[in-house]
């Protein structure tokens, strides 16, 4: 408001030409930096400023019970990681849980898109339906699915004894549930990347495909030739999206069993849910605060082999 | 002049962006304006009581009540089912400050953590005038919360008197006596106990089991142990405490005769079960009937029963109500708390609800007390008798987080049939990991 009354005075009265112009040279030079200036204090405020007090507080024992009593360990926190064995079953089950759910899911997202790319009668709805566990919360999924999974009165210890089979304990076994917690990731995404990739076909164009049906290429070698190659960068992006999302899987997890140790014993614990156990459930600061760094630094890690493998394959494109 | 002027252009832009920092900043801040308007709105009084389990204070109408004596008093409870989750909140919001109760509910297993760790987080209640009701409670419940410096930081609401609660229907079709004065006898010690459970699998009907864990065995006769996992000086005696390992060794045979339904305690499948009959006997401090009541409801009704424990009396749990620094209304929520633990009300709460009273005066009142729900069982002289002879327990800094990883491992033993020493082992680890 103070801006309308102020303005019109400057406007009526021009001061003298090369001051005004230094002005607004100034103007023009700080400006664009006060537009973009809300987003970097916010990036400063809950991106940057917590990324580099995690990394501080990692040096430290610190305990959530009694914050003021900090103490020096250096690096001991991330030695300490290094023997710890619920660290490194962490990791393993972060990995495995992260197959088990990204290869299925991007493989039938693939196929999904593939059929949702026909002609089909009630296209818009269907692609719309395919979307729908993605809406979903997290929460509310899981919390069906461990319904689902339970063992004395799940749907699916049902079936299966329909079928003859002896119940599972979906809770316990290690393979078990880490298959039951990826069918939870599985189910909420598939959908999302299936239209991810659909829109990728959409953009390869139809001339390829008439091209291919003329040389007497089949469906199924339409695909593989024309549509897997168009798209390659659609691929690559749903693979470091899910890739990222599998290294920080948590609510999924965490409200299985409503254990933050992932289990008994341990057995579907993910580096997200270790990092909240030390912190949360032991009130380790310091530890907590070194898994998030020695995930920060996985994740980096994951995704620079991903552009790394992907350039190799460009580049090798270009020479052919 | 113009200089400056162009300088205010500036500083005008600047100030917009200041401007919308601002209001960002005032949208975080509105809840904590709005609610100290709330209390100078006309004396009026939003209490907020953030509470674990089942207290069961709005079943019993006790909030209901004490709004009719205080109309300018609300009520506003919450509550976490899980203690172990309730504790990692309030822990959170002690940290940061922010969205604390006015009232807040304290395990016995936590009480330690408070007075030792934590009582400057908490308001000295004898300062608001609790001194004066020092007589009304036992000597250990009232010690328990109080800090080296003599600080009070806790009134005592309900103590965990241990007995057996049983589905009397299940004991009849498995031809198991099903009279409590018998059974008493009958499991006057565990070997008792279990051999009867032995009997039971024999005939039971399919798919019910004689009882839902073995962690709650095990939770049951640690409490009857005056040391459990610290000794009287702090120190960690869980690995060497012969009471312990006599309690695990117990619990593993339970798992290997095949008597337990493997069942994880307070997960949604433990809470189907007592509706549908999985288990037969469940080991029940005085707190458990009001769950119980909770979880089978109306269909319950009468079909369960409550007789003493085997092996002599013990406790498990009890809580406490606190107050935290940083609570909007103190003196309300001192007012309120001493109303609610005063012994009127925690008679009335047992009464209804099965809650042990902590206050001795009320102890004096609920002597007669039968409950309807569990077939007009003796609920007062049971427990009363149990609460008499329970040994005093010695409270350690982390009792609860050394007991979960104790019953963690016995959840391995049950479920995926691990060795007894593999998975002590594994405790062991546990309880380095948690409190290390």
């Amino acid at each position: 408001m103070t801006v309308s009354v102020d303005t019109p005075p400057a406007r009526t009265a021009p001061p003298p030409r090369p001051r005004a112009e230094r002005r607004t040279r100034l103007l023009r030079r700080v400006s664009p930096y006060v537009y973009i200036a809300p987003f970097f204090t916010l990036f400063a405020a809950f991106g940057l400023f917590p990324l580099i007090y995690t990394a501080y507080v990692s040096l430290y024992r610190v305990e959530l019970q009694t914050p003021d009593q900090m103490e020096w360990r250096g690096l001991d926190n991330y030695t300490a990681l290094l023997s710890d064995s619920y660290f490194w079953t962490a990791l393993r089950n972060t990995f495995s849980i992260g197959v088990l759910s990204t290869v299925p899911q991007l493989l039938m997202a693939l196929g999904l898109a593939h059929l949702l790319n026909y002609k089909l009668r009630g296209r818009t709805f269907l692609r719309v339906a395919v979307l729908l566990p993605y809406a979903t919360s997290v929460a509310a999924a899981t919390l069906v699915f461990a319904q689902l999974f339970g063992r004395d009165f799940g749907l699916i210890n049902w079936v299966l004894g329909l079928v003859g089979l002896s119940p599972v304990d979906w809770q316990s076994g290690t393979v078990a549930s880490q298959i039951a917690v990826s069918t939870i990731v599985t189910w909420r995404w598939t959908g999302y990347n299936a239209l991810i990739y659909l829109a990728g076909m959409q953009s390869i164009p139809g001339e390829l495909y008439e091209a291919a049906q003329i040389d007497g290429a089949s469906r199924w070698r339409q695909f593989l030739h024309v549509t897997l190659p168009g798209l390659r960068p659609t691929i690559l992006f749903t693979v470091v999206v899910s890739t990222i999302g599998a290294t920080q899987l948590f609510g999924e997890p965490l409200l299985f069993e409503g254990s933050i140790s992932g289990g008994i014993s341990h057995q579907y614990q993910t580096l997200g849910l270790y990092m909240y156990e030390q912190g949360w459930g032991y009130f380790h600061l310091g530890r907590a605060a070194a898994i998030a760094w020695i995930m920060f630094v996985l994740i980096l890690l994951l995704v620079s082999v991903n552009a790394a493998v992907a350039r190799r394959r460009t580049r090798k494109e270009a020479v052919r | 002049m113009p200089v400056a002027r162009a300088a205010r252009h500036v500083a005008i832009r600047f100030g917009a962006v200041a401007l919308a920092g601002a209001l960002l900043a005032a949208c975080g801040s509105s809840s904590s304006g709005s609610s100290s308007a709330d209390s100078a709105d006309g004396g009026k009084v939003t209490l907020t009581v953030d509470l674990f389990g089942t207290f069961g204070y709005k079943e019993a109408g006790l909030y209901a009540e004490y709004q009719k004596l205080h109309p300018n008093v609300t009520i506003k409870e919450s509550d976490t089912e899980n203690e172990a989750d309730y504790w990692k909140a309030l822990q959170t919001r002690l940290a940061g400050g922010g969205g604390l109760a006015d009232v807040q509910g304290v395990e016995v297993g936590r009480i330690a953590s408070v007075t030792q760790q934590q009582a400057d987080k908490f308001e000295d209640l004898s300062a608001l005038g609790a001194k004066d009701l020092q007589a009304q409670f036992s000597q250990s419940k009232w010690s328990a919360a109080t800090a080296p410096d003599g600080r009070v930081l806790g009134l005592g609401t309900d103590t965990g008197p241990e007995a057996i609660c049983y589905r009397s229907d299940l004991f009849k079709a498995a031809g198991l006596p099903t009279d409590r004065a018998e059974l008493a006898k009958q499991w006057a010690t565990w070997d008792g106990y279990l051999a009867l459970g032995k009997q039971y699998a024999a005939k039971a009907p399919a798919k019910s089991h004689w009882m839902d864990s073995i962690a709650s065995l095990y939770s049951v006769m640690v409490g009857q142990q005056k040391e459990r996992y610290y000794d009287a000086s702090g120190k960690l005696i869980y690995d060497s405490n012969p009471a312990v390992k006599t309690a695990w060794n117990a619990s593993v045979k339970a798992a290997q005769d095949g008597l337990s339904a493997k069942l994880a305690q307070w997960a949604p499948e433990w809470n189907q079960a007592f509706s549908s009959g999985s288990f037969a006997t469940i080991a029940c401090p005085a707190w458990m009937l009001g769950y119980i009541k909770g979880q089978a409801a109306d269909a319950g009704k009468g079909k369960w029963d409550v007789a003493a424990l085997p092996g002599g009396a013990g406790n498990w749990g009890g809580s406490y109500l606190s107050i935290p620094k940083g609570a909007k209304h103190t003196k309300e929520a001192f007012d309120f708390i001493k109303w609610i633990t005063a012994k009127e009300q925690q008679a009335k709460l047992f009464t209804k609800q099965g809650s042990f009273p902590s206050n001795l005066g009320a102890i004096d009142l609920v002597k007669d007390v039968k409950d309807p729900y569990f077939s007009n069982a003796p609920i007062g002289t049971v427990f009363g008798a149990a609460a008499e002879q329970a040994p005093v327990q010695v409270p350690g800094l982390r009792d609860n987080d050394v007991n979960t990883q104790i019953t963690n491992a016995l959840g391995e033993v049950e479920r995926k049939g691990t060795s007894s020493d593999e998975a002590w082992s594994h405790a062991q680890k546990g309880v380095k990991n948690a409190l290390g």
